[in-house]
Formats: structure tokens, C-alpha cells, sequence
């Protein structure tokens, strides 16, 4: 070792390195999960007609509702890409704030997705009812248990921003949490056009 | 204001621009469905070329895709998770509408 360690926390610029890493390495992760979702989508797109004699989307989607959801989440990803802007700014007061009304719109998603899911299972019509059902649950499930985690991570970020404020590190958790959230409003894009769209046209 | 460092990370205008586009395409794609402009393949081709393109909008104004300088890694595996996604939907449905063609004869083609 003929270099001491040395730590600059006030600059971001030594980071640079660490920062721009992280953030590719997390760019790989979410384009892997858009294979899963890719998969899922596939499933879906085979499976769906195999409704068994139930009802098809026709008859269970209520489109304005969802439209309603869709909003809620293309919203929170406007806040959360402006709470990422401000926290690149080290405003912290504006950050907690965006990030705070980012984790309220993903709140009320979920609380929609819970309210939809619970009206399919008490008309009889859970995943176990037929192919499209359980490709249905499957899919939209698996990014609802993204957003649950999403949810949690915002709670656990914005904890120490809280007290601590805005450090370099932060800065580039809260860069991740901010393409996580874009990612999973991407992937809901393609649930509304193909699953709910197209389910009901 | 464009940091050499973040690129576009520290403007909020592309975030906005995004935002405004996005909404415009969910309109748009909805009210073709509600008001059955189209109908069959071509309005399932449409509803899914709206939201591709809205998708890619936002990998370019929220994800910042394509904003990287020189080397462009992130570029780069996100093309090549475009060619995986395409192998994999194309292929199986290609798989899939054959086995449906060649083992269901009472669907009647």
C-alpha cells in the first residue's frame, strides 16, 4: 500500500467510480427481470383463451378502474424521477417530499390491485378456476410483490435521509430505488396494454 | 443544468417531457378501445405498438437510455435484452401456435 485510503464523503466526484458501477450493475439486474416478465407475458399470451367455460377478461376487467390505477403509477413515476433530480441536488427537504408522495401513489396502487384481486376471488373466480386465471394472477402478482418490495425500500431509504441527510451514498441508493420504480411503471405499461387493453377489446 | 458526471440525472425537464407523452399515449390507446375505432388484428397490433412506444419513451426520459457517454455498456445490454425478449416471445409463440395446430384437431383450421 504506497497510497493511504483516503475518503472524501463531501465530494461526490471520488465516488464517481463506485457510483457508475452500482448503477450499471443494477441497469443488468432490472433488464434480467424484464426477461422474467417477458416469460410471463408469453405464458399469458398462450394461455389466455383457456378460459375452462368461465368468464374471459371481457366480462372481469373494469377498464376505468385500471385506466384509474395506471394514472396513479405513471404519476408516482414522475415524482420519484423528480425526487431522484432533487436528491442529484442534495435538496433534502424536496427529496424526502417527492419520495415521501411517491411511496403514498404506490400505497394507493396496491391498495387498487388488493381491492381487484379480492372482487375476482369473491365472484369465484381465483387462480385455481382456470389457465387464465392463474397466468393472470401469476403475472399481475409478480409485479404487485415488486411493488411491495419497491414499497419497503422506500421506507428503508428514506429513514436515514431523514436523519443523516443526503450523503454520496444515498444519492446512489436512491438513484437505484428511482429505476426500480420506472422499471416496475414500464413493465405495468405492458400488463395494461396487453392484459387489460386487449383483454377487454 | 447537464453535471459531466450524472448526465441527465440532474434535469428535471426529460422527466417531465416523459411524463406529458406518457399520458397522452395511455389516453390515446384507451380511447381506441372504448370507442371501437379498430377492430381484430389491427387494433391488437396497435394497442401494443402504443405501448412499446410509449416503453421506450420512458427507458429514454426516466431510465436515460442512450445518455451515457463514449463506451455505451448499458446501451449495449439493453439490446441485447431486446434480441432475448424477441427470441423468447417469437419463438414460443411460433412453438405454440404449431403444437396448437398439429395436436388439437377439433379446433378445426
Amino acid at each position: 500500500m504506497t497510497t493511504p485510503p483516503i475518503v472524501h464523503e463531501s465530494s461526490p466526484d471520488t465516488h464517481h467510480d463506485v457510483y457508475s458501477r452500482t448503477i450499471f450493475g443494477f441497469w443488468v439486474y432490472l433488464l434480467t427481470d424484464f426477461m422474467v416478465f417477458a416469460t410471463l407475458f408469453i405464458t399469458y399470451a398462450v394461455l389466455h383463451p383457456n378460459t375452462f367455460g368461465g368468464p374471459s377478461g371481457k366480462e372481469l376487467f373494469n377498464l376505468p378502474f385500471t385506466l384509474i390505477q395506471t394514472l396513479l403509477l405513471l404519476t408516482s413515476s414522475l415524482t420519484v424521477g423528480l425526487g431522484g433530480v432533487c436528491a442529484h441536488r442534495k435538496l433534502k427537504k424536496w427529496t424526502l417530499f417527492l419520495f415521501f408522495i411517491t411511496f403514498l401513489f404506490g400505497i394507493g396502487f396496491m391498495w387498487m390491485e388488493v381491492n381487484e384481486f379480492t372482487r375476482l376471488i369473491e365472484g369465484g373466480n381465483s387462480w385455481q378456476r382456470n389457465a387464465f386465471l392463474s397466468v393472470y394472477f401469476t403475472l399481475v402478482g409478480t409485479h404487485g410483490l415488486h411493488m411491495l418490495f419497491a414499497l419497503l425500500w422506500v421506507i428503508v431509504l428514506l429513514i436515514p435521509v431523514c436523519y443523516h441527510g443526503i450523503k454520496p451514498n444515498s444519492v446512489k441508493r436512491l438513484t437505484c430505488l428511482r429505476m426500480f420504480w420506472q422499471f416496475l411503471n414500464i413493465v405495468w405499461v405492458f400488463i395494461f396494454s396487453i392484459v387489460y387493453l386487449l383483454g377487454v377489446a | 443544468m447537464i453535471d459531466p458526471v450524472h448526465g441527465w440525472n440532474v434535469s428535471f425537464k426529460p422527466v417531465i417531457i416523459g411524463f406529458v407523452l406518457s399520458l397522452l399515449l395511455i389516453l390515446a390507446a384507451y380511447f381506441i378501445v372504448v370507442e371501437p375505432v379498430l377492430a381484430g388484428w389491427s387494433l391488437t397490433f396497435v394497442i401494443i405498438g402504443l405501448g412499446t412506444l410509449q416503453a421506450l419513451l420512458q427507458f429514454v426520459f426516466f431510465l436515460h437510455l442512450g445518455a451515457e457517454s463514449k463506451p455505451r455498456w448499458g446501451l449495449m445490454i439493453f439490446l441485447f435484452m431486446v434480441l432475448v425478449i424477441l427470441v423468447i416471445v417469437l419463438g414460443s409463440l411460433w412453438i405454440m401456435h404449431n403444437l396448437d395446430y398439429h395436436i388439437m384437431p377439433t379446433k378445426g383450421y
